[in-house]
């Protein structure tokens, strides 16, 4: 009787050992890298840890969607491992990092222009677009929108533009594009997280915010990141590009445009408007303080940054966004091979 | 009010508990307990004054920048840092405004119906509980409701509003749906137990000896609730009026989530409009330098606005108090 118990109990404790014996080894080994920022791309990163983990399970990454803003507030504080931002960091923001920073495209998306009408396929040229968002075109019927789309039934009501509550870097894409195509807009709204709108317009927080308002008023016309407007099952017009054709909204249309997009060599890529495919494209970056912690960390975010350019982008497409194309993926791995330490 | 007297007579203890009748004897526990509530105290005190004090600070560079021109500029420019609070000023006191207009005389109906009686003492509790039941209601459930499904019935009779009385410069615009007026409605709905509540307590101690001097002098019922019951109960419902109003100036997310947040100010009620508290929601996250600064000076004026609505009432149910007695 007693013998037994005693031989339960060694076989017990011998699993507990080798149990908790191999989880600290685990640990020992393990480098875990935090991360914070952009909200838009917080279901394609949250697959890639997830995967990435599959090849690499001795790094462990934490992503915390936070917003634009707050992710790169938090790489210039130090706090985070890198930064993630749908507007890409200013030069002065950017000589704020300690060491130096890169910025790493991982995905874009297409911004898409949707609204609340029982018409679908509805054309804005360049200049109705500018005129509804500088708050000068207000009513549906207008010359300026009538003209492109002729066989529509346009009703006489007035146009409720939505737009952001808060900073974001939707409303950098969208307003950047805007001012491309209207000098009008450059200086009376301008090309920023937080534009000068007019007082008049409805806002929302967060894409969710601005497409459940175009959803819930009739007559509203707004700007998000196109799976939202998917999700909501909202109409999106289609926009000229910068060969003067009309394209609407989609993924392929969106790669085709990046694909024209000439990368700098620090990968900031401004202005979008693309005479190939769909022209308001929006990017999001990874933000990389040039010096990690430990060595430990940076070759754990070489590993990662490989990782998410090479076989992270296969997931891209299947999650909705767009990838980025495979010389400029490689030319920020490089980047990033060597400049981090 | 004083007591009656044989209510405060000493229950014999001894009978009770079985004890001896001990003296109270200044020892280390009752010494203890007295220190740890003196430090309770002072927590709760420090608490406040360390977010006033937090708060100043934050708030000085866009105190010294915009001074008091803050509260008559209209704009609300992140891009070149020019800002004002006078939309919000605005929208803050707009949207409770109307949420007093809503909740004061209804709640007072519904504490009227369910003090006097009426109506069976049953459907008087099933009345009162369910009223109250609202104030259990969390707020984002309130902002919900109101944007997906107060809205779209909101919005067919502000357009005949829009329609039918549209010279009126109040509904002179064409109604969105998310607005100041509708921001205000839904504060009244959730403020609505509020005054109720507290009204109803207040009405239910007014001493029946009024009540019935008051019939028996040959007054009707409605004589006396307006010209007796009310009037006595005047300073407690003030009160109820001030905690609601003290709600509808802080509340957050369902103002956030109907209110359009739109730093705009507009005769038309229809008009989206923002509050102080829905834009430090939206943007505080995401808000630096003196952005930030500006959103924590507004937080100050939101404090200065509370403070003054308390003083106010004080000074309101002493004037009254001391009209009424002389």
């Amino acid at each position: 009787m007693l013998s037994k118990n005693f031989g339960r109990f060694t076989t017990l404790t011998a699993v507990a050992v080798s149990v908790f014996g191999a989880q600290f080894a685990a640990v020992a080994q393990q480098v875990t890298l935090t991360g914070a920022g952009a909200t838009f791309p917080q279901p394609l990163y949250e697959r890639y840890i997830r995967e990435m983990r599959k090849a690499h399970p001795d790094i462990r990454v934490n992503y915390q969607a936070i917003g634009s803003g707050g992710g790169i507030k938090q790489t210039i504080a130090g706090t985070v491992d890198f930064g993630a931002s749908d507007a890409a960091m200013t030069d002065s923001q950017m000589s704020q990092v300690k060491g130096g920073v890169l910025l790493i495209p991982t995905a874009g998306g297409p911004v898409s222009v949707s609204y609340n009408l029982p018409v679908k396929g509805l054309k804005l040229s360049n200049r109705a677009l500018s005129g509804i968002f500088l708050g000068k075109i207000t009513t549906w019927n207008d010359p300026l929108i009538v003209q492109d789309n002729k066989g529509l039934n346009l009703p006489n009501t007035a146009i409720k533009p939505v737009v952001r509550a808060d900073g974001s870097g939707t409303a950098f894409i969208f307003t950047n594009h805007v001012s491309a195509i209207s000098p009008e807009f450059k200086s009376a709204v301008g090309g920023s997280t937080e534009p000068k709108w007019s007082s008049g317009f409805l806002k929302g927080k967060g894409n969710p915010g601005v497409s459940a308002l175009v959803k819930q008023t009739p007559g509203a016309i707004g700007f998000m990141e196109y799976s939202f407007a998917l999700k909501n099952g909202l109409n999106s017009a289609a926009v000229q590009n910068g060969s003067g054709r009309y394209v609407a909204p989609s993924l392929k249309a969106a790669n085709q445009a990046l694909a024209d997009v000439q990368f700098p060599a620090n990968f900031r890529a401004f202005d979008i408007n693309s005479s190939q495919g769909y022209p308001i494209v929006g990017l999001t970056w990874l933000l990389i303080p040039r010096s990690q912690k430990t060595p430990a960390k940076a070759q754990a975010i070489k590993t990662m940054v490989r990782w998410m350019l090479t076989s992270g982008q296969q997931l891209n497409d299947d999650l909705g966004y767009t990838s980025i194309p495979s010389g400029v993926a490689a030319r920020a791995i490089e980047a990033v091979e060597s400049g981090v330490k | 009010m004083s007591s009656p007297q044989h209510l405060s007579a000493p229950v014999p203890t001894e009978s009770i508990l079985g004890r001896r009748n001990r003296p109270p004897k200044n020892d280390l526990a009752d010494r203890l307990f007295r220190y740890l509530m003196y430090a309770a105290s002072g927590i709760s005190a420090a608490i406040l004054f360390l977010m006033v004090w937090t708060i100043l600070k934050q708030s000085f560079p866009a105190v010294q920048k915009f001074g008091l021109g803050f509260f008559v500029s209209q704009e609300w420019n992140v891009t070149d840092s020019k800002f004002g609070a006078l939309p919000l000023i605005y929208g803050t006191m707009g949207s409770s405004l109307i949420s007093l207009i809503l909740a004061v005389p209804i709640g007072l109906a519904v504490a009227l119906v369910t003090s006097e009686d009426l109506l069976p003492q049953r459907l008087r509790t099933v009345i009162a509980f369910t009223i109250e039941l609202i104030a259990a209601i969390p707020s984002v459930i309130f902002g919900l409701w109101g944007f997906y499904s107060f809205i779209p019935l909101l919005l067919p009779f502000q357009q005949f509003l829009h329609a039918k009385l549209g010279f009126i410069p109040w509904f002179g615009k064409e109604p969105t749906g998310s607005g100041l007026m509708t921001a205000g409605i839904l504060l009244g709905i959730m403020i609505l137990p509020t005054m109720a509540a507290v009204s109803r307590e207040v009405l239910l101690v007014v001493p029946t000896y009024l009540r019935t001097g008051s019939m028996a002098l040959g007054a009707t019922r409605w004589e006396t609730i307006f010209r007796v019951v009310l009037p006595k109960a005047f300073s407690g419902i003030l009160g109820g009026v001030m905690l609601a109003l003290g709600r509808a100036l802080g509340e957050t997310m369902a103002v956030t989530m109907v209110i359009g947040n739109a730093e705009n100010i507009s005769s038309s009620l229809f008009e989206p409009a923002n509050s102080i508290p829905a834009i430090l929601a939206t943007k505080f996250a995401e808000a630096d330098g003196m952005h930030s600064s500006a959103l924590t000076y507004l937080v100050l004026i939101l404090f200065a606005i509370t403070l003054a609505v308390n003083v106010g009432a004080i000074g309101l149910v002493r004037l009254v108090e001391r009209s009424g007695k002389s």
